[in-house]
């Protein structure tokens, strides 16, 4: 056990917690910050997505030890009123079902955009193709982050 | 006090009032068609053995709060069961506030999510729920204004009396409402008058889900709560011989180590200790009893067996019209194929799960269950405790696909939770859900048509095997009814791998071995396969056979519209696959197109036309429609889960193939708008695609494609396969 300082979401959070804990469960368990999901735990499915110093990562696969004073956003932290220009197009396209994987996908999203803000629907497909939807909501995925693009200021 | 007029003392009703007054109103029925409302109003609950079916409530500052019964899986009922009650009772939906019920079956009756049935169930109750507010509401106006109701008219949570300029809001009327005598009956509107039913509402869980707050049952923490993960045996008909705990004991973080069942439950204080000590277990592993380890080779050897026998006691026929052997004697060509699926796991992307906290005094449950009555019923069984000492409280389910009908890992919680006498949250892995079973099952058909020399299909016959798949058959299915000669059979074999309803349960891979069949069968006879289908259809109507459990016009209605809109058999270049499927009382026809590119094949797009009766809200019922053509696409083109002396041998996503973005190609959705009572849409747009996209495979490849996965097959080795297959 050792304590991490961790810059999340703005702010330093504190955890006492063994060295290999992957950053998810540490957001779960510890830190109380549930949105990022627990879907597969080998970083096939995107459940977990977090930005890393604003690249998307797999926290299930991201030992606490390896965070060190890099900033993590989770999906709490993408904006502050929940109004994040991806998250304004997934409510108005109504993507989710079942919601479960939305957090990932909209955590891909967001970093895709703010690296290329004008993708092509094929570099939102290559982007977005490893985040799993077990409900199948593909095609709105696809349609709210055009959506997204063009509400980017 | 409420009067409450055509119903006993006994069953009054009393809740706790709304803070500061307003109308809570109970929608009570003797039975399923009883028509009797109760409004309650002031106090607590007094008949505790009545059952009543929902409620809302109406505040004073005109919140109305709609309570929605059912486990949400993805299939928006949280969002259509209160626009239902919401139309009838004209209210602004902007100011519903829709909150989930507790699990209550006195209260809400079926709290189940499976079989498509919970709008069917419920259309009519809370339709006549909103409309029963309604009427108290114009009553109280009227009263209030001396005017008479019928020259009152109601909009958006607002009553007007037009003559005098008057108006009040439901929150202004809803005290007054609740001392309205409830009627008997009231009026429905007509469905041509429906301003919400049939629009885009949003997800009502919208907002929390893309702000990331707790929604779902592994979201569920409190104070104290211990985390435990379980080690089931790897293999089914296996069991423990021995277990040595101590090095996981000794790990940071465990509290206990515990044995029950065939589990060994690891319990801390955390997630990942626990799931860091569960690798530190040494069990040891013994054969239970007799039963054999089955693999995937094993299956393959029993399917060809059990399909040729001839024991009566092995074969359950379904059903027998006219005598199909005797027509086969004489038919002009014989047809013979046989098609096979294997095991799928169901994988919703959050993992089982469930909190227990067993305390002496009573018992309480939180999580995602698709059947929480079943569950507490099954807890209380398990405990030896009655059920009214068990709470259940749903949470959302991170995806069901009938995973979440079972209780298994309800009652394991349970069971942890009163051998280590304090609160636990049972977790599941990916890999514990994937090995630890309830599959769809395995199953490999025979289907055989006989055709006359015109090429009509004079005699059909089917013989199914399923692993532990019960009847295998939907022997009053299509094209039953429209041939003469047919033979249903089924026959199970039994295995210790386990399994259990998959979305679409049996239908999920029958409808495409079914029209996958029909389709060569047309074409043996010459004939276009929409037409011979409306052919048979034809023949159905005019003289049937037997008895025909399904609509034949629904479904003549759905290939019409499908036909239209795909233009089928018109387009140039085009490779098209029809097939059409009646499941849980609702009709799906599709064209899947496929178009040769670069010498590939491309899937490019799938029309879907469903007739499901009134459509409740259009944004889900299209994305319910794609949700389910793109599962029905994924799970045929790479969807296997193979056994090996009885362990699965897939166990995470890295090796067992979901279907991805790119994967996916454009799905156009369309619906009969026939003013029919709404009959379920939670799986019957699945069934019908792999049949739609084998056919169209075989327009363009020449190939016919007979088991599941497709891109395991065979059929397609050499081929190299475009994009969107």
């Amino acid at each position: 056990m050792a304590n991490y300082k961790l810059q999340i979401n703005g702010r330093t959070l504190e955890a006492d917690v063994d060295a290999d804990t992957p950053l998810l469960w540490v957001l779960r368990d510890h830190l109380g910050l549930v949105g990022t999901k627990f879907g597969c735990g080998i970083a096939q499915c995107g459940a977990c997505t977090v930005h890393v110093d604003g690249k998307a990562m797999r926290s299930c696969s991201l030992p606490v030890s390896a965070v060190g004073a890099k900033k993590v956003t989770t999906i709490e932290g993408l904006s502050e009123l929940g109004d994040h220009p991806v998250q304004q197009a997934w409510d108005e396209v109504d993507v989710a079902q079942c919601g479960y994987c939305q957090a990932g996908q909209i955590m891909t999203a967001a970093a895709l955009l703010a690296q290329n803000p004008k993708p092509t629907n094929e570099q939102i497909e290559n982007a977005m193709h490893g985040n799993i939807c077990r409900c199948g909501t593909y095609h709105r995925i696809l349609e709210a982050v055009a959506l997204a693009s063009t509400k980017l200021k | 006090m409420t009067s409450i007029p055509k119903t006993s003392r006994r069953d009054f009703l009393k809740l706790a009032a709304a803070a500061g007054g307003g109308l809570v109103l109970g929608f009570h029925w003797e039975s399923a068609e009883a028509k009797i409302m109760n409004v309650i109003h002031g106090g607590t609950v007094a008949g505790s053995d009545i059952s009543f079916n929902s409620y809302l409530s109406i505040s004073p500052d005109d919140v109305i709060t709609i309570f929605s019964p059912n486990p949400e899986l993805g299939q928006n009922i949280k969002t259509s069961f209160p626009m239902i009650v919401a139309e009838e009772l004209d209210a602004d939906w902007t100011k519903v506030h829709v909150q989930q019920a507790m699990l209550d079956t006195k209260k809400y009756e079926r709290q189940v999510t499976g079989g498509s049935g919970a709008i069917p169930h419920s259309w009519e109750r809370l339709r006549k729920a909103g409309a029963t507010a309604r009427y108290m509401l114009m009553e109280a106006a009227a009263k209030r204004w001396s005017v008479p109701a019928s020259s009152l008219t109601a909009e958006h949570g607002v009553v007007y009396h037009k003559e005098s300029g008057r108006k009040a809001t439901y929150g202004e009327l809803a005290t007054d409402a609740s001392a309205i005598a409830v009627p008997a009956d009231v009026k429905l509107k007509d469905k041509k008058d429906f301003k919400l039913i049939g629009t885009a509402v949003r997800n009502v869980d919208s907002k929390q889900m893309i702000t990331g707050k707790p929604l779902y049952g592994l979201d569920f923490y409190r104070e104290g709560m211990l985390f435990a993960m379980l080690q089931r045996p790897p293999a089914f008909g296996t069991k423990i011989k021995s277990v040595d705990a101590a090095a996981a004991k000794a790990m940071p973080g465990i509290v206990d180590v515990v044995t029950f069942k065939n589990n060994v439950a690891v319990v801390g204080k955390s997630t990942w200790q626990v799931n860091k000590a569960r690798k530190a277990l040494k069990v040891e592993y013994e054969p239970d009893g007799a039963a054999a380890l089955e693999s995937t080779t094993d299956h393959d050897q029993i399917f060809k067996k059990l399909l040729d026998s001839s024991d009566p006691n092995v074969v359950s026929v379904k059903r027998k019209d006219g005598d199909a052997d005797a027509a086969f004697k004489t038919a002009a060509k014989v047809i013979t194929k046989e098609y096979q699926c294997p095991f799928l796991s169901h994988s919703p992307l959050e993992p089982m799960n469930f909190f227990a906290h067993v305390r002496p005094d009573g018992v309480e449950l939180v999580g995602p269950s698709q059947t929480p009555d079943m569950a507490r019923n099954e807890t209380a069984k398990l405990l030896n405790i009655p059920p009214e000492q068990i709470t259940l409280e749903l949470t959302r389910l991170g995806g069901g696909f009938g995973r979440r009908l079972k209780a298994d890992y309800v009652l394991e919680a349970a069971e942890l939770s009163s051998l280590i006498k304090a609160p636990v949250k049972v977790i599941w892995t990916r890999e514990d859900d994937m090995t630890g079973g309830s599959y769809r099952p395995a199953v490999r058909y025979r289907f055989s048509a006989a055709l006359d020399a015109k090429g009509n299909l004079v005699g059909y016959k089917l013989r199914g095997v399923g692993i532990n798949a019960g009847n295998c058959t939907r022997e009053d299915n299509f094209p039953s009814g429209a041939v003469d000669n047919l033979q249903i059979e089924s026959i199970e074999h039994k295995s210790p791998i386990t399994t259990g309803a998959w979305r679409a349960p049996i239908t999920n891979f029958l409808a495409f071995a079914e029209q996958a069949f029909i389709d060569e069968v047309a074409m043996a006879a010459g004939k276009d396969p929409v037409a011979f289908r409306l052919d048979l259809l034809a023949k159905a109507k005019t003289t049937p056979v037997g008895a025909i459990k399904y609509d034949i016009d629904r479904m003549k209605g759905v290939i019409d519209l499908v036909v239209e809109k795909s233009q089928w058999g018109k387009k140039k270049g085009v490779s098209q696959g029809f097939s059409v499927y009646f499941s849980h009382r609702s009709y799906v026809a599709q064209v899947a197109e496929i178009e040769m590119k670069k010498g590939k094949p491309v899937l490019e797009k799938i029309h879907a036309a469903a007739d499901c009766g009134v459509v409740v809200n259009i944004s889900g019922a299209n994305q319910q429609v794609r949700g389910g053509v793109t599962d029905g696409l994924g799970h045929a083109l790479f969807g296997s889960l193979t056994f090996k002396d009885g362990a699965a041998e897939q166990k995470n996503f890295n090796n067992y193939r979901l279907i991805r973005m790119k994967e996916v190609p454009a799905i156009d959705v369309h619906f009969v708008n026939n003013g029919i009572d709404p009959t379920g849409l939670g799986e019957p747009a699945l069934p019908p695609t792999g049949g739609a996209v084998a056919n169209a495979l075989f327009k363009a490849l020449g190939k016919r494609l007979y088991n599941q996965p497709f891109t395991k097959q065979e059929e397609l080795k050499g081929v190299s396969l475009g994009e969107r297959l």
